[in-house]
């Protein structure tokens, strides 16, 4: 449990001058047009902005799933965006949380399943640390009691919490979150964002969150306002 | 049990019925095959068994001499020319005991039987028919045939003990009107002779029952006035498989023709073989069902995960374990469809094996035929075969699902 060393301030994620073209042909849309962002570890950034601006499209570029069609992104210093998808598969494994703005766990397995699978494929701890640790990280997104309940036995926003704690699963130096709390009633949303605001503070991580709830974004150390594909 | 054999049984189990569908067709292909191999080959290896039964592994005939001295001797000026005159043949075999105790010295024989052979009128008092007698040493042939077994009535002792006593062709004896016990009239080169029928046999092979009559060698010799030599040696061999590689070695040492049986009953064979890879290409039809079956459901199965691989991906799942985790689909039906269908079809094999089938001509038989001994050999054909092709289908959607974008697939553009 030492992958995160307790060092805020640290750069942890760095994009600059991103490019994102989206749809073929005459659909073709630009919808990040030069964005630069930067995160540091121990703090919680909050990205806002009206529906279509580009905001998960940004997210993805930053968590490695989508390539930007120009610009850098560099993660813990290591220059991402020219690499292959090998070193950029590895480097979501150990280093990237990511939480999806339509929680997508796997339906066919437990909570507790989904939680493990992100581990299981890192092979850094032992197949009973690695089910002590899950049980940990449910029990504190309030779900303890849900562990062996499948993804189909679950409602829209246990579900969402489930993909926050596989998200934290294999301790990312960075998380990126969709929409975390979109999908939750007022005191799910106040536990998933202080769980993310404590372990920043605690373990050092950085934290990007998208969201459209204005009380949350005030909450984070910083927010970037984002309006059709740049920072405002 | 590893991460992606773990996924790869949920997804799996997942589409349940997609699944025990392609499971079927593995099942089946994998029993097929091995009930059409183990008939096909069971009929021909009876059949071989009956040939060899009766005409033995190999037949040293005539001697083969070379007519190059002769013809140089005669004073030709091109010793060129005189060597492409071949061979000349001399009938029979001049020496058998010599030449039998040469071949027994072949590690591979078994045992050697020198018979004198010669065409025949046998006349009963119903009818006359063509015939050819072997005159044999009843101790020698059993050992190079399957004589004794082949006997249906009579016994083998009652010709043992009489000099007189003829060993009767099924077919021969009915068209003759003859029994046990009857006598009849051979007749050759003007001469003839009284003969009693001691015993009568049936190899089902039809050629052999039909004009085939075995006497004492001492009687076949006074009626073929042939006092000495003997018209063919009758070979057997521990393993029949290896009859051409000795039958080439007797040739060159022995200076003799020598026939393996291979060559002698090439015409059976090839129907054989042409039996063979028709049922062979019955049955890889089968396994091909199957393997678009499977190919099928992984198809069905990556589209409808999708999203699991966006997720597994953004996870750190690499495109190799994406892959693994179809092919392990692909894995685990063709076990349990391995395991099961083997059962299968031995089951299957096992009660084919009941079903009445009165056969004669080439064989005789009363059921169907079936290779019990090349079984695990079918089983580990039957299996491997349905491996490569189930295998080879899987990869299509396997790689396909492992080249699909997490990118592309979160924004739900993916292809
Ligand atoms: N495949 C696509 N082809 C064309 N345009 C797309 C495609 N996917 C998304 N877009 C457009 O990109 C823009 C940004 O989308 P997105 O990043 O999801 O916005 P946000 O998350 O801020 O609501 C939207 O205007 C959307 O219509
Ligand atoms: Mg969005």
């Amino acid at each position: 449990m030492s992958t995160v060393q307790t060092n805020p301030g640290e750069l942890a994620l760095r994009c600059t001058n991103l490019h994102r073209y989206l749809g073929q042909g005459e659909g073709r849309v630009h919808v990040l047009k030069g964005v630069s962002f930067e995160a540091r570890r121990g703090q919680v950034y909050a990205i806002v902005g009206p529906s279509g601006c580009g905001k998960s499209t940004l997210l993805y570029l930053l968590g490695l799933l989508d390539q930007p069609d120009e610009g850098q992104i560099e993660i813990n210093g290591a220059a991402m965006s020219n690499s292959d998808d090998f070193a950029r598969t590895r480097a979501r494994g150990g280093h990237i949380g990511f939480v999806f703005q339509f929680h997508f766990l796997m339906l066919e397995f437990t909570a507790l399943e989904n939680v493990m699978m992100p581990m299981r494929k890192l092979g850094r701890l032992t197949p009973a640390e690695m089910k002590a640790r899950a049980h940990g990280l449910l029990d504190s997104v309030g779900l303890g009691a849900k562990t062996h309940r499948l993804g189909t036995q679950l409602s829209g926003g246990e579900q969402q919490r489930v993909a926050v704690a596989r998200a934290l699963a294999n301790q990312p130096t960075i998380l990126l979150a969709d929409e975390p709390t979109g999908n939750l009633d007022v005191k799910n949303s106040a536990l998933v964002f202080d769980l993310l605001t404590r372990l920043a503070k605690e373990q050092g991580q950085a934290v990007v969150l998208v969201t459209h709830n204005p009380e949350i974004a005030q909450r984070c150390d910083f927010t970037r306002p984002m309006r059709d594909g740049l920072f405002v | 049990m590893s991460p992606n054999l773990r996924i790869a049984y949920r997804f799996l189990t997942a589409k349940k019925r997609a699944m025990l569908m392609s499971l079927a067709c593995t099942i089946l292909g994998v029993g097929l095959f091995i009930v059409t191999q183990a008939t096909t080959r069971g009929f021909e290896e009876f059949f071989t068994k009956t040939l060899l039964g009766i005409n033995g592994a190999l037949r040293i005939e005539d001697k083969m001499q070379d007519t190059m001295r002769s013809l140089q001797a005669a004073g030709s000026s091109d010793a060129y020319f005189a060597q492409r005159e071949g061979v000349k043949l001399i009938e029979g075999i001049e020496e058998p005991q010599l030449i039998a105790g040469a071949v027994r010295g072949f590690p591979n024989v078994r045992a050697v039987s020198a018979v004198v052979r010669g065409n025949v009128q046998v006349t009963s008092s119903f009818k006359t028919e063509d015939a050819q007698i072997f005159g044999i040493n009843l101790e020698d042939h059993i050992r190079v045939s399957d004589l004794a077994q082949q006997i249906t009535n009579g016994t083998l002792a009652d010709f043992r003990d009489s000099a007189g006593g003829a060993l009767m062709g099924r077919v021969l004896a009915d068209r003759l009107q003859l029994g046990v016990g009857d006598s009849f009239v051979l007749a050759a080169r003007g001469q003839s002779r009284s003969v009693r029928v001691a015993a009568i046999f049936e190899t089902g092979y039809r050629e052999a029952d039909k004009t085939n009559v075995y006497l004492h060698q001492p009687a076949a010799r006074s009626l073929l006035k042939k006092p000495a030599g003997a018209s063919f040696l009758q070979v057997m061999l521990h393993d029949p498989e290896r009859a051409p590689l000795d039958a080439a070695r007797m040739k060159q040492v022995l200076g003799h023709d020598v026939k393996p049986w291979q060559e002698r009953e090439k015409t059976w064979l090839a129907v054989f073989r042409a039996l063979r890879i028709s049922t062979g290409i019955t049955v890889t039809v089968f396994t091909l069902i199957a393997s678009l079956a499977m190919f099928n459901t992984l198809a069905m199965i990556v589209l409808e995960k999708t999203k699991d691989i966006a997720i597994l991906r953004s996870m750190g799942y690499e495109r190799r374990d994406i892959t693994q985790i179809f092919l392990w689909q692909a894995g685990i039906v063709l076990a349990i469809g391995a395991v099961v269908g083997a059962g299968f079809g031995v089951g299957v094999t096992w009660l084919v094996s009941l079903v009445p089938l009165p056969i004669n001509g080439i064989f005789k038989t009363d059921t169907f035929i079936v290779a019990w001994s090349g079984m695990p050999l079918f089983i580990a054909q039957a299996i491997a075969t349905a491996l490569v092709m189930v295998m080879i289908a899987s990869l299509v959607p396997a790689r396909r699902a492992a080249r699909l974008e997490p990118g592309d697939i979160v924004r739900g553009t993916a292809q």
